[in-house]
Formats: structure tokens, C-alpha cells, sequence
């Protein structure tokens, strides 16, 4: 198994791959930290749908996590873009003959993706909330925003919870790339299908159909990194997402396991 | 008898009503270099793949290395493959494809710089592989199946895009390894490559084994050619039916007549042409190739 991981980071620390990834999340993550702070007296807002954050909030214990925060949804679209091409592309290019001849165990080489995509994962999420935590204390003297109360053990505490949280979300949402990559065997429809489905379609079905939202795979995958909402409790959101992912992942692993590879 | 490192018995691989390949029975002795012949669309692939343990059999059973084909991971450590074309990551360099393979299959990362250099690719290990010529990749494949130092070697095409002298490093390579006790089981449509290396063969047509055992026993039982060649040619297709009408298969190719027949009918060739009024340039007999006995093989059983 262990191998399996090695290979796996292989290819996964490629240049080109590592570049545009950490360009994408730290981008993302300055972009939402920045306008959280800058954008701070603006009646137009500084956070999600016009909502505004106002100093005094964002001097709170919770203060030193809340451009992170707004960057945590958006890492679940970049890792389940990830994990579906990573896993997609074992088809597309043919390279999936090669990996089984030289393990053989189809369950070795899934798992092992998997632990390696979860690593990767992680490392993205670590790096988006240490850039987005180190630009808001930059930002924070330009605000007006006291950085007292950061460094405070709740402030700590809620820092682990919402790291903790925001991995959780991204591992979902990789998995989730990771089963449609498996399942559609190509990268383009694995991603498409993805994104459309959890950006696009579950906000139409779940602003037509009232209840709806806490049914939905996506929302439910945000919503644990959003440490639960007034759609679903934290716990739910767990549960409904591991109970998705546990039959996805259970289908696609039979598919994987006795699917002839003739390509 | 010999050790076997392949062996397969009815192995019958069907897609939905599609038959891709039906009861084969081959054998392949250990230690040899084993052609592995067939048009286009015959099965050849199909079977390589279910020796590999990538595809299921429909029925039927087959061993690698004396293990039983439904437990690949009891063989294949031993085991080089390159399949249907070489298939790596393009943004990956070469060397870095090799090493990806070696981690996976537990071989020292020092293998694969050594093999980039074997197979002639040192200078351009680095470079990424969509960069490669068809020939390089090739090269890089035919590396990566080198990488286990493998007992059995399964080759797929292996020349396919090199040139000249690549198409006889591969060859001398193929030699290199079988000497060495590697077995080598390799398909290519370069049948004239096959002869000069291969000392057993199994001919696939149609998803069935037509030929297996050894090329010298396949080319000594076909009959010889006639090659006749006409003054003027257009007695060509004069001469032509004459031959079928004496009763023998006769077929045109490059301006000459090749008749499947013994060589003492050759003199009453001769007679009946110039009873004919046709002179002929010249007539010799031949020895079958083993591209004459293949066609031989497969045309005349389509």
C-alpha cells in the first residue's frame, strides 16, 4: 500500500500541477481574505450575497478565521476537480494497464490513490488557511480590526475546529471527484458533471423545491465546513455526506474491482 | 517436457455476442522467443490482456510462470509487459514515468535511470513525454517492461514507429534477453522480424489458434513457390490462367506469378507457358516466408 501512496505523489508533486493548484487556492484565499478587510466599510458588503462584517465581529476569537472560512467552499470544487482528473486520466491515458501489472491488488491501487489524494487535500486546505490567517493580520492594522483576542486559546480552538472542518468538506468533495472520475472514466465528463451538479443544479432544485437543500450531496458537503447551518445541523451534514459517499464509494469500488481494463 | 511460462487452455474471452477469442489451447516453452501473430481484430490483445490479469476470461484457464491466471499477483512481479502502444503521463519526463512504475512495483529508483540509458533515451530522460517522438515512446514502453528484470517478457508491437536501426536494436535486445533465460512472447506485424528471432509461434485468426509450435516446423511443412515471371507483360494474366486452369493456387505479385505447388512441377510450367506462346523472363523456386505462409494461413480459411 505504502508504495501505491509513493507513486501516487509522483505524480501528484509535478511542477505544473503543484503550480496551478497552490496558485488557484492562494489566489482564492487572498482574494476572500483581502476583500473581507479592505473592503470592510463598503455598503455594498465584504462577504457572501452583500452580508457585511464589521470590525468589531471580525476583532472576535472568530475573527482570525473568517476569510478562510469564505475560502473553504471553494477548495471542495479545486479538490474535486483533482481527484476526479487524477483518477480519470488512469483511462484516458491508458496508464491504468501499466499501474495494474505492476500492482496488481485493484483495491490497493484505489485505496492508495485515496490516502494520497487526502494528503494532497490536506495540504491544500493548510496552505489556504495559513496565507488567508497571515494576510489578515496584515490587513487587520488597515481595518481598524483589534488582533488581540486572535491569538487567545478560543480563538485556537475554533482555528483547529474550523481547519478540521474545512478538510472534512474538501475530503468530501474530493471523494465525490473521485467517484465520478472512476465511474464516467474521463476527466472532462467526471468534472463537468461535478461541478455542474453541485454548483448549478442543487441551488436551482433546492430554490424550486422547498426542503430540498439538506437532501443535497453539495450542500451538505459545504455545510460541514461551514460547521453547520440554519438548513442542517453539523451532525446531520456528516452523516447524510458519509452515507452518500459510503454508497458511491461501495459502487464504484465493485465497478473498479471486476470492470475489465480494455483500453 | 519443456517448462512452460505461458500455457492456456480453451481460454474463450466474448463481449456480449461478440467472440474475441474462442478456445484458444497454446502453449509457450520457457527460456524461448515466442511469435505471436494474427491480423488486426484476431484476439491477439485480448489474450495478452487476460495473461496479465487485466480482463476476465469468459471460460477456459491459462497459467504464467506455472500460476494460474486468475491469481496475477503471484506472477507478474516476474513479469515486463508493454501493451498495445506505450501509455504514460504526458506531463511527466520520461525518467520520471520509469520511476513512478518502479515505486509501484518496489524496484530501485537507480533501475530506472539505468533502463532510460539502455534503451537509448539518456539525453532525453528529462523531457516531458508528450514531447517524444512515437519512436521514443516506444522505447520508454519497452523500458518500463524491462523494469522488473522480468522472467517473462509480453511485448505488444514493440517496433511500431522505430526506424531501422531502433527495429534492430529491439530485436538484438529480444535476442540479449532470451539468451539470458528471459521468455519473450511477442506480436508484431513485422513478420519478417518474427522469423529471424522467433523459434515458436501461435498464429491467431478470428479469435482461434490456427498455428502453434515451432516456425521451423510451420515453414517446412508449406509448399514452396514458383515465381515465374513472363518476357511481356501482358501474358501475365494469360500465364495466370493457365496455372488455374492446371489446377493450382496461383497469386500476382509484383509483376510476377507465385504458384503454391512442389518445385518439379516448375519444368511442366515451363512447357506448357512456351506451348502457350509465352516466354518466360525467368523461374525459380522459393522457399515460403513466413509472411507467404501466414497469408497462406489466414486468406485461405477466411
Amino acid at each position: 500500500m505504502i508504495r501505491v501512496i509513493r507513486a501516487e505523489a509522483r505524480k501528484l508533486r509535478r511542477r505544473s500541477l503543484l503550480l496551478s493548484t497552490f496558485a488557484t487556492v492562494g489566489g482564492l484565499s487572498g482574494l476572500f481574505t483581502t476583500i473581507v478587510y479592505l473592503m470592510i466599510n463598503s455598503k455594498s458588503g465584504n462577504s457572501r450575497r452583500g452580508e457585511r462584517i464589521s470590525a468589531l465581529q471580525l476583532s472576535q476569537p472568530d475573527g482570525l478565521v473568517y476569510g478562510f472560512k469564505l475560502v473553504g467552499a471553494f477548495l471542495g470544487i479545486v479538490a474535486l476537480c483533482i481527484f476526479a482528473s487524477q483518477t480519470a486520466q488512469e483511462y484516458t491515458y491508458g496508464t491504468l494497464r501499466n499501474l495494474l501489472v505492476r500492482q496488481p491488488s485493484r483495491m490497493k491501487i484505489l485505496i492508495g490513490k485515496f490516502i494520497s489524494m487526502k494528503i494532497y487535500a490536506l495540504l491544500i486546505v493548510l496552505f489556504a488557511g495559513g496565507f488567508s490567517i497571515a494576510l489578515s493580520y496584515a490587513l487587520a492594522g488597515h481595518a481598524k480590526v483589534s488582533t488581540g483576542k486572535w491569538s487567545s486559546h478560543a480563538a485556537l480552538v475554533i482555528l483547529g475546529q474550523t481547519t478540521l472542518n474545512i478538510f472534512l468538506s474538501t475530503l468530501c468533495f474530493g471523494t465525490l471527484g473521485m467517484i465520478l472520475g472512476l465511474l464516467f472514466r474521463s476527466p472532462i465528463s467526471a468534472i463537468a458533471t461535478g461541478v455542474l451538479w453541485t454548483l448549478i443544479l442543487e441551488n436551482i432544485i433546492s430554490a424550486l423545491i422547498a426542503n430540498t437543500a439538506k437532501w443535497m450531496p453539495g450542500q451538505n458537503f459545504s455545510n460541514i465546513g461551514e460547521g453547520g447551518s440554519a438548513i442542517a445541523s453539523y451532525k446531520y451534514s456528516l452523516l447524510i455526506s458519509l452515507l452518500y459517499l459510503a454508497a458511491g464509494s461501495t459502487l464504484v469500488a465493485i465497478l473498479f474491482k471486476r470492470r475489465d481494463v480494455a483500453n | 517436457m519443456d517448462k512452460l511460462a505461458i500455457s492456456s487452455t480453451d481460454l474463450t474471452k466474448k463481449y456480449g455476442e461478440r467472440t474475441a477469442l474462442s478456445h484458444a489451447n497454446f502453449s509457450v516453452p520457457a527460456g524461448t522467443i515466442c511469435g505471436f501473430v494474427g491480423p488486426n481484430g484476431s484476439g491477439k490483445t485480448t489474450t495478452i490482456r487476460m495473461l496479465l490479469g487485466l480482463i476476465s476470461p469468459t471460460s477456459g484457464t491459462g497459467t504464467v510462470l506455472g500460476e494460474n491466471i486468475s491469481q496475477p499477483e503471484k506472477y507478474l512481479p516476474k513479469v515486463g509487459a508493454m501493451i498495445e502502444g506505450p501509455a504514460f503521463y504526458p506531463a511527466l519526463s520520461g525518467l520520471e514515468n520509469l520511476k513512478v512504475l518502479a515505486t509501484l512495483g518496489g524496484f530501485p529508483l537507480e533501475r530506472a535511470e539505468e533502463l532510460i540509458g539502455k534503451v537509448g533515451l539518456g539525453d532525453r530522460g528529462g523531457s516531458k513525454f508528450k514531447t517524444y517522438s512515437l519512436g521514443m515512446k516506444q522505447r520508454l514502453g519497452i523500458a518500463a517492461a524491462l523494469l522488473p528484470n522480468p522472467e517473462l517478457l509480453v511485448l505488444d508491437e514493440p517496433t511500431n514507429g522505430l526506424d531501422p536501426s531502433g527495429i534492430q536494436e529491439v530485436r538484438e535486445l529480444i535476442r540479449d534477453l532470451a539468451n539470458k533465460g528471459t521468455t519473450v512472447f511477442v506480436s508484431s506485424h513485422l513478420l519478417s522480424e518474427l522469423e529471424m528471432i522467433s523459434e515458436y509461434l501461435v498464429i491467431l485468426r478470428e479469435g482461434k489458434v490456427i498455428f502453434s509450435g515451432r516456425t521451423k516446423d510451420l515453414l517446412a511443412g508449406a509448399e514452396p513457390i514458383i515465381v515465374a515471371v513472363p518476357e511481356y507483360e501482358v501474358d501475365l494474366t494469360k500465364l495466370v490462367k493457365l496455372i488455374e486452369d492446371s489446377g493450382h493456387t496461383v497469386a500476382l505479385r509484383d509483376g510476377a506469378v507465385h504458384v503454391t505447388s512442389s518445385k518439379e512441377w516448375a519444368p511442366t510450367l515451363n512447357r506448357l507457358a512456351f506451348e502457350a506462346g509465352i516466354t518466360l523472363a525467368s523461374i525459380s523456386t522459393v522457399q515460403q516466408t513466413l509472411e507467404e505462409t501466414f497469408f497462406e494461413m489466414t486468406e485461405d480459411q477466411a
